[in-house]
Parts: structure tokens; C-alpha cells; sequence
């Protein structure tokens, strides 16, 4: 499990997460929801160690991280961040290979092998795998960052506005492809998402911030709720109800 | 397969290269067994051929690791001041302390060379929007104002001249006994080599390489030692040679791809392939006199690196 706690982070005078406490259900896909400036980014960022909080702390399986090696904590927990652009030219089977770094560095061994086997058979890139990256669209591309995250098969999957940047199509697609990771494989989601009809869609629970503050957190049909959505994005929104599903209409 | 076609090209040019040169060399003189002329080549021209291999392979391989360092394409130690600061080492020293001998020579030039890496990667990571043309920009700016502030105290010292030739590559004056320095680069490839992999996950940037487990700072001052290490043996053996670490790694990207377990040897090699081409044609061009290898690198270095962005934009 995925605990923080009293995490506090500003820039100057400016405090982007204040206090900032929260445990994250195992196995479960979990949203992060709130309006530009409200720490979302922030904190998946310290969760994964690419950013150091000023104060608090962040434990991984009972286990604070700053006591976990960095490769140890590499195949527990992994990120991906919207603003990953790799300029290198790669190949993506060689990208996805990179995920099993890791576990065996340099020399990847039999299993290593298979796993990203898996990750390409699973994100559906195996026509595709002796292309070079820089020579995809949006959608390949993101699809091929992601089969490097599920090559490196990790408990825990943590993944910053993935939804950037594609298309509908690709959108879903994403969305449907982090469900499964989360019911066919066990694992743990935890993802920036600014649409809120996806964060509806696809998730377990949502975590809503404002102002550096958690102010909500709860499993999502609490928080798909006029008076709740109103409060996080200061905003007048319309739920309606289809196919059992919420749909927000913000467009008012 | 690629690799052992360009092994087979470089050995034929290295044997090639041991036989052009003023003095008329050939292999039957070898087989008659000509005392002579077989100490002329152990003296002068193996020396040569052995500086020119491990220069080329030197430099093409520090710029590869200087562009995964900044995820930039067009950095290498000509864009990024490292030759400047080589330069400037060797001053400091020919001023403070002219009568030590070479050691204290490298050890100047490898501290300079250093300091200047760092401060310039730090300079990289401050710049927020990365403009691929202008962080060598920036690199060209900060080599000028080394450059400059070296200019100035040669000027004090009427040592202008001096310093301009040491600076201009050369390796017709490459005799056994004074060029030995550099082999410290051959220790500088290897590490390289070895943490191959680990300067490809560098170059896709520092989030990736966080969250891929990799001590990124650890791998940022090894490829700083690797680099400085290599540029500072090379400029003081041979000079400073242009566009090397530029234009060599960009031809392989380009076509290979830039998975560095895949291409760095393809690297290594191509750059020593090079730099004798140019070392030859320079030796054969004004025939019995030569050519500075800094001329014929630019000319042959600039004319490709034109064609190469012309290619690029298409």
C-alpha cells in the first residue's frame, strides 16, 4: 500500500501541497482530480521520488521510499509523466526493453524476455515493434511508454495526465488498458487525469484537490455528486445518468 | 557484421596510414628487414597511426556521451567550451608552472576540462525551454568567453601565437615517447562501454532514468570523468580536432539508431576510420608537406555536418 503522510511541498511563499495525507487501496484504480495549480501533478511527483518534499513522508509497503534502493523501488513503483518526450531513436521493442532495466541492468535474461514479450503482446505493438519511436504518432507512442511501464511490472503504476494530447479513441483505449492492468493483473493505478468524465468512467476511487489540500476522497460514485464537483473546481456541474454511468456536463 | 566491416576498413587505412609520408616507406623494406627505415616507423609513424586511432575513436565517443548527457544532438566538446577549457588548463599551466613536466600538463587540462563540463551541464539544466539549437548556442558562447579570458592573458604573456599552435590539431609532430598521455583515454572508452546502457537511460532524460532505478548524478560525473579525461589527453597530444564529436555520432544515430550497447563500438570506430581518412588526405594533398588535421577535418567535418542538417530537415 501506498501511504503519505503531512507531505508539504512550496516553491518561495507559494505552498502547493499543504499537509497532504492519504492512503491509496491496493489493486484499485485511483484518480486524481482538481483544477490546475491544485498539487496533483505535485504529488504523484513526490510519491515516485522525481520531486522532494519539504516536509512528511512517503511509505511504500509500510516501507518509507528514502530506505528503499533505487533499483528496489524501480520494480515497485513506476511513473509516467506527460512530459516524457524521448528524443532518442529507439526502436520500441528496445524502449520496452529499457523496462526491465531494473531487474537485470544490462544483461536481460530469459524471463526478462518474455515479460516484455507480454507488455508488447498486451498493449498490442507487435507489428509495430522494430519501428523506431520518433516515428510514431501520439497514440503509438504513448502506447509503446506505456508497454515500457508494463514491462517493468511493477505493483504499483503511477501515470501524470496520460490522457494528453490524444485523441478520444486513444483515450479510451488508455483508460480501458489501465482498468485491466488494474482487474486482470492486481495492479495498483494511481493517475492525473483532467477530464472528469474519465476519472467517472474508470476509476475506483478519486482523490480531489484544491489548493494544495485533499478536500474529498472517496470511492467515485460519492464524488461524482453536483455539490461535491461544485466545491473542488468552482464550477456548476450537471450530472446525468447513462447506461448506469455518470456523465458530467460542465459546459454550461 | 557492421562492426567487423568497419574493423576490416580501419585496420586497411591504419596500414595505409603507416606507409604515407615524406619519407618513402614501403612494405618490401619491412620484409628486407631495413633497419632504418623500420625505426623510422616504430618511432614516428605507428606513434601516429596509434594517436590518430585512439583520438578518433576518443572524441566521437565523449561527443556521444556529452549528447546523452544533455539530451542534445549538437552538443559536443566543440559546441560546449570543453575544448576551450582544455585550452585555457594549458595556459594556466605554461604560466604558473612552465618548467613541470607533462603530468602536471594533464592534470591541469583535466581539471579545467572538468569544471568546464560541469558548470556547462549545470548551465543546461537551469535553461528552462530546451531549444535544440540553442543549447550548443549557449555551449559556442560560454566556449568563447573561456576562449576569451584565455586570449586575454596569452595576449599579457605575447603567447598568442603559442597557444594557437598548440591548439591546432596536428599529429605530424607525434613522436614515440611524447604522445603516450594518450592512451588514458583507452580506460576513459572502456568505462564507457561498460555503462553503455546506462548513458542510453540517461539520454532519455532524468524522470526515466528515476523512475528505471538508475543513480542518475552518479552516471552524470562518470561520463563528466570519461569525458574530460579523453578531451584533455587528446588536446594535449594532438590538439584540438573539430566537429569530430559532433558530426560522427549523428551520422551513426542517424542510421543506426541510438541504443548505445548497439552503436557505441559502430561509433568508436567510424570516428577512427575518419579521422585517418583525413589524416591521409591531408598528408597527400600538398605531398611532400602537410596539411594541419584541424584544416582537413573542418573542411571534410563542416561539409558533412551541412549535408547532414540539409537531410535532416527533409
Amino acid at each position: 500500500m501506498i501511504e503519505v503522510k503531512d507531505i508539504t511541498k512550496q516553491y518561495g511563499d507559494n505552498v502547493v501541497l499543504d499537509n497532504v495525507g492519504m492512503q491509496f487501496h491496493k489493486g484499485k484504480v485511483t484518480s486524481l482530480i482538481g483544477s490546475n495549480g491544485a498539487g496533483k501533478s505535485t504529488l504523484l511527483s513526490i510519491i515516485s521520488r522525481l520531486l522532494s518534499q519539504d516536509g512528511g513522508i512517503v511509505m511504500v509497503d509500510e516501507k518509507n521510499v528514502t530506505e528503499y534502493k533505487n533499483k528496489m523501488l524501480a520494480q515497485r513503483l513506476s511513473i509516467l509523466k506527460q512530459s516524457n518526450h524521448i528524443r532518442l531513436k529507439l526502436t520500441v521493442r528496445e524502449l520496452v526493453s529499457f523496462g526491465r532495466f531494473p531487474y537485470s541492468q544490462d544483461k536481460l535474461t530469459e524471463s526478462d524476455y518474455n515479460m516484455v514479450d507480454r507488455a508488447i503482446q498486451f498493449m498490442d505493438l507487435k507489428d509495430i515493434e522494430n519501428s523506431y519511436i520518433d516515428e510514431l504518432s501520439g497514440g503509438q507512442k504513448q502506447r509503446a511508454y506505456m508497454a515500457m511501464v508494463v514491462a517493468q511490472d511493477t505493483e504499483y503504476v503511477l501515470l501524470d495526465e496520460p490522457l494528453n494530447n490524444l485523441d478520444m479513441k486513444h483515450s479510451v483505449q488508455t483508460m480501458k488498458t489501465l482498468r485491466r492492468l488494474a482487474d486482470e493483473w492486481g495492479k495498483t493505478i494511481i493517475i492525473v487525469l483532467h477530464d472528469i468524465n474519465f476519472a467517472s468512467h474508470y476509476s475506483d476511487y478519486i482523490v480531489a484537490l484544491k489548493d494544495g489540500k485533499i478536500v474529498y476522497h472517496d470511492e467515485t460514485e460519492n464524488i461524482i455528486n453536483e455539490n461535491v464537483l461544485k466545491d473542488v473546481f468552482g464550477l456548476k456541474i450537471t450530472i446525468c445518468e447513462i447506461d448506469k454511468k455518470r456523465i458530467c456536463n460542465y459546459f454550461n | 557484421m557492421r562492426a567487423l566491416v568497419l574493423t576490416i576498413i580501419l585496420l586497411f587505412l591504419a596500414f595505409v596510414s603507416l606507409f604515407v609520408g615524406a619519407a618513402d616507406i614501403t612494405f618490401a623494406d619491412i620484409i628486407n628487414w631495413d633497419i632504418e627505415k623500420i625505426e623510422l616507423i616504430s618511432i614516428s609513424r605507428i606513434p601516429r597511426t596509434a594517436a590518430l586511432v585512439l583520438a578518433g575513436v576518443g572524441m566521437s565517443v565523449s561527443g556521444v556521451i556529452m549528447q546523452q548527457m544533455t539530451q542534445n544532438k549538437f552538443v559536443s566538446p566543440t559546441t560546449a567550451g570543453t575544448l576551450d577549457a582544455a585550452k585555457m588548463g594549458l595556459l594556466i599551466f605554461i604560466i604558473f608552472t612552465p618548467t613541470a613536466g607533462t603530468t602536471v600538463k594533464m592534470i591541469s587540462a583535466f581539471v579545467f576540462t572538468f569544471l568546464a563540463s560541469i558548470l556547462f551541464l549545470t548551465i543546461v539544466r537551469k535553461i528552462k525551454h530546451r531549444n535544440v539549437i540553442f543549447v550548443p548556442l549557449v555551449g559556442l558562447m560560454f566556449g568563447g568567453i573561456i576562449g576569451s579570458v584565455s586570449t586575454f592573458f596569452a595576449v599579457q604573456l605575447n603567447i598568442v601565437q603559442d597557444t594557437n599552435a598548440w591548439m591546432m590539431g596536428d599529429f605530424s609532430s607525434i613522436l614515440q615517447g611524447r604522445y603516450e598521455l594518450i592512451y588514458l583515454t583507452l580506460p576513459a572508452i572502456f568505462i564507457t562501454y561498460l555503462y553503455a546502457n546506462k548513458f542510453t537511460v540517461i539520454g532519455m532524460g532524468e524522470d526515466f532514468s528515476k523512475n528505471l532505478g538508475l543513480n542518475y548524478n552518479a552516471i552524470i560525473n562518470i561520463g563528466l570523468f570519461c569525458v574530460s579525461l579523453t578531451v584533455s589527453s587528446v588536446v594535449i597530444t594532438a590538439g584540438s580536432i573539430p566537429f569530430l564529436g559532433l558530426i560522427v555520432p549523428n551520422v551513426v544515430s542517424m542510421i543506426f539508431g541510438d541504443n548505445l550497447k548497439k552503436t557505441l563500438p559502430l561509433v568508436a570506430l567510424s570516428g577512427a576510420i575518419f579521422l585517418l581518412i583525413c589524416d591521409i588526405a591531408g598528408r597527400v594533398v600538398i605531398y611532400p608537406y602537410e596539411i594541419p588535421i584541424g584544416v582537413t577535418v573542418s573542411i571534410i567535418g563542416s561539409i558533412i555536418f551541412l549535408l547532414l542538417l540539409l537531410w535532416k530537415k527533409r
